[in-house]
């Protein structure tokens, strides 16, 4: 960097004075506009936070309140107190003793799952609601419970395996969900923010004054974010694997293949929504109406199953969607590559139309 | 390379352009000579940023022809921008990048140049070398926008506004930094609506109006056009009898008068006659004198007289 001292511009010898070419590889142009592109991100305290602390954040704390808890002892309301006595032996179930119309008030205000009651000529009845759960349950514990106690004997015999391994919480499904989240999001708005931020300042002018190629420049974004990949999802993959032992059950390769894909993807869509956008409050507008429909639908948080089947076909074809289930696949099921082909189609589709459109469409001033 | 045969750096023949029903620029001619500094002048609108841009290759004109250093944009882009600096008038480069780096990037991009540290030393930006864009003065921020145009060892340069806004010592040091340039050697093709400006730097300049050249000279030479020197005030005590105007119009050396709220005002080619002849008149007529100005007659003036407007006309 001191090579060069501070030397007065000597007039004459300028014309014939040409200093030496560039020699190291610092001084390539590529090399510059990425230095600049890091440079421009690392100085930014709020873009670190949201790519690198907030996941990190969301996941912690939808991690917690989404724990695995265990089994839960179900709440019953129980009128004669011989019933009560026998149901009292199954230590899942939770026994009040109550009056009829304290029971039934009970029942109807879910204080509790289900109501026994035992007539004169000794016949049970169960009054629940069907569509809980966790009457069912209830109902069909306390029959057991009943039908035990009056000597029912099992004709199978069946003994239970307990099985509570990483990948089937709620930890797991949604930390890869998170991570397509982030592709997404450092993708679209590293990409348009910066773009559209340096069109609206006359840089982009500035710069095509310049002998820079100008695909350099669009280059220059696609590296380093795939160098701020590595970054991205080493943070929240290496944190789910530490905190959570959320398992990476697909081959790494696989891994780093679907989310350069993903991030590929998602930048083509940003530099498609950054084309034309002369100010930054357009381009945002742009931006949330582009993500805001997949944070929803392409299963995040949760699966995007629930949605009815009607739009499934236009769920699936979202990128966000395609990364999604691509990871999960990759991470919970250890899919390789082969198995995920529709959804690696589905991005490469996204990448070739953004990408060719942007092209056509993108203004340097 | 192509050699012009010419001396000339820059020729633009019948250039036109317009922007949907506004026209910028309405059948413009130039010739810039190589090593001379080129203004043009003229108010807001006059269409010569756009004619700049033209010039630099950042805007397509809907006819006419550019040859710049005896290259045409068509054919010779890439050549063209190794050899230009260019200064586009508000551009804000990336506030979060340090001086330095914002000159090394611009560096990277040409095949030959100063190193960034000598251009940020030229354009006296050692201090601030590790300062963030952000933090400059708007003096600074024009230096720095300076030296970005000069990394890649210029032979023809492009100034659009360069001093814009800043304050007249920020804008006398920029002013030193451009006569630098000038003096090695290079040609300079600058837009201003300050008349000191270009009458400072300039060795010829073209007036322009509505997209088109109304004059063209050295400073020198259209001050001179418009036959008038200099131009001479006086104010009179109260009580004077009102000054009428074909009394002082006679005076040797006065080619035009305007009175004014008891303010006369006299154009004149011979200040050293004109003055004492009005003073005896002023004495002969008893009237007594509270105030005489003179100044030299301005490319303003040219302007004023050209179209009756004035360049800073909003």
């Amino acid at each position: 960097m001191s090579d060069v001292t501070a030397i007065p511009h000597a007039p004459s010898q300028d014309a014939v004075h040409k200093s030496p070419r560039r020699t190291s590889i610092a001084d390539h142009p590529l090399v510059q506009l990425i230095a600049v592109r890091f440079h421009e991100f690392l100085r930014e305290p709020e873009a670190l936070f949201w790519v690198f602390v907030f996941p990190v954040l969301l996941a912690a704390g939808l991690g917690i309140a989404f724990r695995n808890r265990p089994p839960e002892v179900l709440k019953i309301a129980v009128v004669t107190p011989d019933l009560a006595a026998s149901l009292r032996r199954d230590n899942l179930l939770e026994v009040q003793q109550l009056d009829m119309s304290a029971a039934e008030d009970a029942l109807r205000t879910g204080k509790v799952a289900l109501l026994a009651d035992q007539t004169p000529d000794g016949k049970v009845v169960y009054q629940y609601d069907d569509t809980n759960p966790d009457g069912r349950s209830a109902r069909m514990l306390a029959d057991r419970a009943v039908q035990q106690a009056a000597g029912r004997r099992d004709l199978v015999a069946s003994r239970d395996l307990l099985v509570r391994e990483p990948g089937s919480r709620y930890i797991d499904f949604l930390i890869p969900g998170l991570l397509g989240m982030n592709l997404m999001g450092s993708a679209i708005w590293g990409m348009g923010f910066a773009i559209v931020d340096a069109r609206r300042k006359n840089l982009l002018k500035r710069l095509m004054a310049t002998p820079m190629p100008r695909h350099y420049y669009l280059l220059s974004f696609l590296l380093s974010r795939l160098l701020l990949l590595v970054l991205e999802v080493g943070v929240l993959l290496g944190f789910g694997a530490l905190v959570f032992r959320v398992p990476a059950r697909g081959s790494l390769f696989d891994l780093v293949v679907l989310c350069v894909l993903g991030s590929l993807s998602f930048s083509a869509l940003g530099l498609l929504i950054a084309s034309r956008a002369r100010t930054i409050e357009a381009a945002s507008g742009l931006m949330n109406l582009v993500m805001m429909p997949m944070w929803v639908a392409s299963g995040v948080f949760f699966s995007a199953q629930r949605f009815p089947a009607a739009v499934q076909p236009i769920i699936k074809v979202l990128p966000l969607t395609a990364v999604i289930n691509a990871l999960r696949a990759n991470m919970l099921q250890g899919a390789n590559l082969a198995r995920v082909a529709p959804q690696l189609s589905v991005l490469t589709v996204w990448l070739m139309v953004c990408f060719t459109l942007a092209l056509k469409l993108f203004r340097w001033r | 390379m192509p050699q012009s045969i010419s001396n000339l750096a820059l020729r633009v023949r019948g250039l036109h352009k317009s922007y949907k029903e506004v026209v910028a620029v309405a059948g413009l001619d130039l010739e810039v000579r190589r090593g001379e500094c080129f203004g043009l002048l003229g108010p807001n609108g006059a269409g010569k940023t756009t004619t700049i841009e033209i010039c630099e290759g950042l805007t397509p004109a809907d006819s006419g022809e550019v040859e710049l250093l005896g290259f045409h944009w068509d054919s010779d882009a890439e050549q063209l921008r190794q050899r230009l600096g260019i200064q586009l008038q508000d551009t804000q480069l990336s506030e979060k990048l340090t001086v330095f780096e914002t000159v090394r990037l611009f560096r990277s991009f040409f095949q030959q140049g100063p190193g960034a540290s000598e251009v940020i030393a030229l354009v006296q930006l050692d201090e601030k070398r590790q300062s963030r864009v952000g933090a400059l003065s708007g003096g600074q921020k024009q230096r720095l926008a300076l030296a970005c145009a000069l990394v890649g060892d210029p032979e023809f340069l492009f100034l659009d506004e360069p001093t814009t806004g800043l304050d007249p010592q920020a804008r006398r040091q920029l002013w030193e930094l451009i006569e630098r340039f000038k003096l090695a050697g290079r040609t300079i093709l600058l837009t201003t609506h300050y008349m000191e400006e270009a009458e400072r730097l300039c060795d010829r300049v073209a007036i322009m109006d509505h997209g088109k050249a109304i004059a063209l000279g050295s400073p020198r030479e259209l001050i001179a056009a418009i036959g008038v020197e200099h131009t001479v005030e006086i104010s009179v005590g109260h009580g004077a009898p009102p000054l009428d105007k074909s009394t002082w119009q006679r005076l040797t050396g006065v080619r035009d008068v305007h009175v004014n709220n008891g303010t006369l005002q006299l154009q004149v080619t011979e200040l050293h006659q004109a003055v004492p002849a009005l003073l005896d008149e002023l004495k002969r007529q008893g009237i007594p004198l509270t105030e005489l100005r003179t100044r030299s007659a301005t490319l303003e003036d040219v302007f004023v007289t050209l179209t009756g407007r004035h360049l800073r006309d909003e």
